[in-house]
This record gives C-alpha cells, structure tokens and sequence, in this order.
C-alpha cells in the first residue's frame, strides 16, 4: 500500500553559522491512507514544521518527502503545486472559510481553483457534505455557523474530491471540549474514507483519537505509541487497577 | 464510586429485583467499573439492615428479591448527592513521587522517565477515546465515565509537560549534585506532610 505521505531522513535548518537552528532532525514519518497519525509536542518541538514539509509548503534541508507516493524532489515547480492543490487538505485552527460564499461553495472552491467546471465542484461538495453529516448547512455563509460547524465545514473542504492527505495544526484551538470531540469525530470519519491525516497538537485529548501518536522533541521524534488494544481490555476488571 | 448510593439511586425509580438492579448498575456506569455479583447482594443486605431499602419479605436473598427504597433510604441519596467529595486533601500522588525520587538518583534520565509515562498515560487515553467513539450516541453516561477518565489522564499528562518544561530551565539539565539537589528534598517531605 503507498502511504498517503512519507518523511525519510527528512533535515531542516533555519538559519546559519551561530543562529542556525535544526527544526527537524532525522525524522522517518509514514501514514497511511485511512489512518490517523498525531504528532504531540511542546511548543518548539519542530511540530509546525513537520507539517509544513509534509504538506510541501516547505522544502526540507535534506532527506525526501513523498506524497502519495510520489517523490517531491522529482517534480517541477508546477507540478508540486498542482500536487498540493489536488492531493493535500489543510485545516488550521480558524478555519479559514471565505465569509461572502455558502458553505457548499466554500468546499468546492478548491476544486474550482483547479479548474473543475462550476457543476461537478458544487456536486462533489455536496457529497462530501452530506458523507459528513453537514449536508443542511449547505446553504449557510460561514457568519451563520457556530465555531465547530465552520470547523466541519473547513474538514469538509479539506477532503472534497480526490485528497490523500489532510493536514490540521490545533484544528479545534478555540472550540469547547463537546464541539472539539464533534471536530475530531469528523477529522476521524473523513480518514476512514481512505485518507491519510496528520494531526499536529500539544493536547493529549485530541490526540488521543488518532491511530498512532508520535511525540517530537526538539525537533527529534523520540517515541511513538504502540497500537491501542480494543477498548473490551478496559473492561476486564483487575487490568488497570 | 459508590456502590451503596448508585444502587439507592437506581431504587429511587421504583422496585426492583437484585438481578435487575446488576443489570442497571452495569449499563448506568458504562461498563467501565465492573462490580461483581457478590457485591450487589451485600451491599443490598447492609442497605436492609440499615433500613434504608426494604424486601418483599421471606424469599431467600438472591436475583429473586424484590427491594424497594425506603423515606430512610430517599434522604440519605439525596444528602449524598449533595455532599462534596473529599478534594481537599492532596493524595499521595505515586507518579508524582517517582519524579520527586528520580531527581535524586544519579544516572537517571527524569526527561526519558517523564517521556515512559507519557506515552503509558497517553496510549491508556486512546482506549478511553475508542469506547467513546465506539459508542453510540445515545450512551451519555459511557461518554461521562470515559470524559471523567479522559480529563483526570489529560491532568497527569499536563502536569509531566509542565515538569518537563521546568526541568529544562534548571541551569544544569541533568541530575543535579550536591548542594543542588537539596530543594527537591525539602519539597519530598513536605510531601510526605500532606499524608
């Protein structure tokens, strides 16, 4: 199976000479399509970094990235963008959505950019929303959404058509702990459709829903959680107390 | 969790028998707290004795008996209800001690150590995070008993970043010697005080 994206060997610096500083050290990273990987860290861990680079917005120093299995230093300038456009979602923490257009429109719009004719974008978001639950915010403008809706809606966008990879740095930064969980239930269910997200946060809670949690260190990943046994092992008494 | 009060609790809708009583308490409290049978049935018993439930009668103690919450039984659940659990008293915190005493073993690495922990507490989350997901909708108190959890496991976590963080700030990172290693002793038997 081709991971939806790979760090090998992934370096990067900023700076040089006395100032130089090593954001991201030796880092071999792989997730697969349909799994949820979070990255936790303190502030300065190298986290955002991380993220940057596995959504090609940034070149690492050294080492190799590869989306959907596609190595990025193989390809022209053009073809990274395209790539990014047409491959990789991203979800931040203030979700971004375009205040003068419906939430449908919102979620199109990046097939739109890339030159999907008008129809097929409003059909493919309006799949996308409905998979997700969202199908009667349809016609909301983001001024008429709750602060969690507008983060579902933002998820939505960043899976509409054919995406690989989702991408969300503190996707659920301001939100209450019940509209966060709806937030994350979602960024749970948009994977299960086979793509491969990266989650980037320092809250245990969230990122305890993902399937795999790897901890940075400066700049270093230093651990890595094993595969959670089925929740049934909790419920046999003696086990954890 | 009490065991006594949930089960005056669930007398409080109205009679019921020792089987069902198990059954209930099993699905109210998610699941997450099995309770054996033995216990069911002695602690109906001490709640008889003391009168704050009652029984139809004769029939052996067991599945079969019918209990019922007696006025008795109704003020006490609701003086429970009302009572605030005992927060104010530290407890002895065992993870907090093995940092404490970490500090002070030479050769240990207490970031490496917190890092053990972190990832125990943190894969033990995401087993509390998949019933919750797991769950349907409607099961409101399996989503309180895993929050409950969730919250308590997130405190620990916060509170290693921040022994983390803190570590990092001592002018010598590593296991400090001699005269440097007084403070985490003094605050060990202060500890040791709140007992």
């Amino acid at each position: 199976m081709t991971a939806a994206v790979e760090l090998r060997n992934v370096w990067k610096t900023y700076g040089s000479g006395p100032s130089e500083v090593e954001a991201l050290r030796a880092i071999d990273l792989s997730v697969d399509g349909g799994k949820l990987v979070a990255v936790m860290g303190p502030s300065g861990s190298g986290k955002s970094t991380l993220l940057t680079i596995a959504g090609t917005l940034e070149e690492p120093t050294s080492g190799e990235v590869l989306v959907d299995g596609s190595p990025l230093s193989g390809l022209s300038r053009n073809d990274r963008a395209r790539l990014r456009r047409r491959s990789i979602g991203y979800v931040f923490q203030d979700f971004n959505l375009l205040p003068g257009l419906t939430a449908a429109e919102n979620v199109g719009l990046p097939l739109e950019l890339d030159g999907v004719g008008l129809k097929t974008a409003r059909k493919q978001a309006m799949a996308v929303l409905d998979e997700l639950g969202l199908a009667d915010r349809a016609g909301s403008y983001p001024d008429d959404l709750s602060g969690g809706e507008r983060q579902r809606v933002a998820i939505a966008r960043a899976i509409v058509g054919d995406r690989r990879l989702l991408l969300a740095d503190e996707p659920t930064g301001a939100l209450d702990s019940v509209n966060g969980e709806a937030v994350m239930r979602l960024l749970r269910t948009a994977t299960k459709r086979g793509v491969g997200a990266v989650l980037v946060t320092h809250d245990a809670q969230l990122a305890a829903w993902a399937d795999t949690i790897v901890f940075l260190r400066d700049g270093r990943i230093v651990d890595k959680t094993a595969t959670p046994p089925g929740p049934e092992s909790l419920l046999i008494p003696g086990v954890n107390r | 969790m009490s065991v006594r009060h949930a089960l005056l609790a669930l007398l409080s809708e109205g009679p019921k028998y020792g089987l069902r009583l198990r059954q209930e308490f099993e699905s109210r409290t998610g699941e997450v707290w099995p309770l054996n049978v033995g216990q069911v049935y002695l602690t109906l018993q001490r709640l008889e004795r003391d009168q704050l439930i009652e029984s139809d009668g004769e029939e052996s103690d067991g599945p079969q008996k019918r209990f019922r919450i007696t006025a008795a039984g109704a003020e006490e659940l609701a003086a429970w209800l009302r009572t605030p659990p005992d927060m104010t008293t530290p407890p002895r915190d065992e993870l907090v001690m093995k940092v404490l005493v970490a500090m002070r073993v030479p050769g240990v690495d207490v970031a490496e150590l917190l890092q053990v922990h972190r990832k125990h507490i943190v894969e033990l989350m995401q087993r509390y995070t998949n019933i919750k997901a797991e769950a349907s909708v409607g099961d409101v108190s399996l989503a309180l008993v895993a929050d409950a959890e969730l919250f308590r496991l997130e405190g620990v976590v916060r509170w290693l970043d921040a022994a983390d963080a803190r570590l990092r700030q001592l002018p010598d990172s590593g296991a400090a010697e001699n005269g440097a290693a007084a403070p985490p002793l003094r605050r060990l038997s202060r500890v040791e005080a709140w007992k």
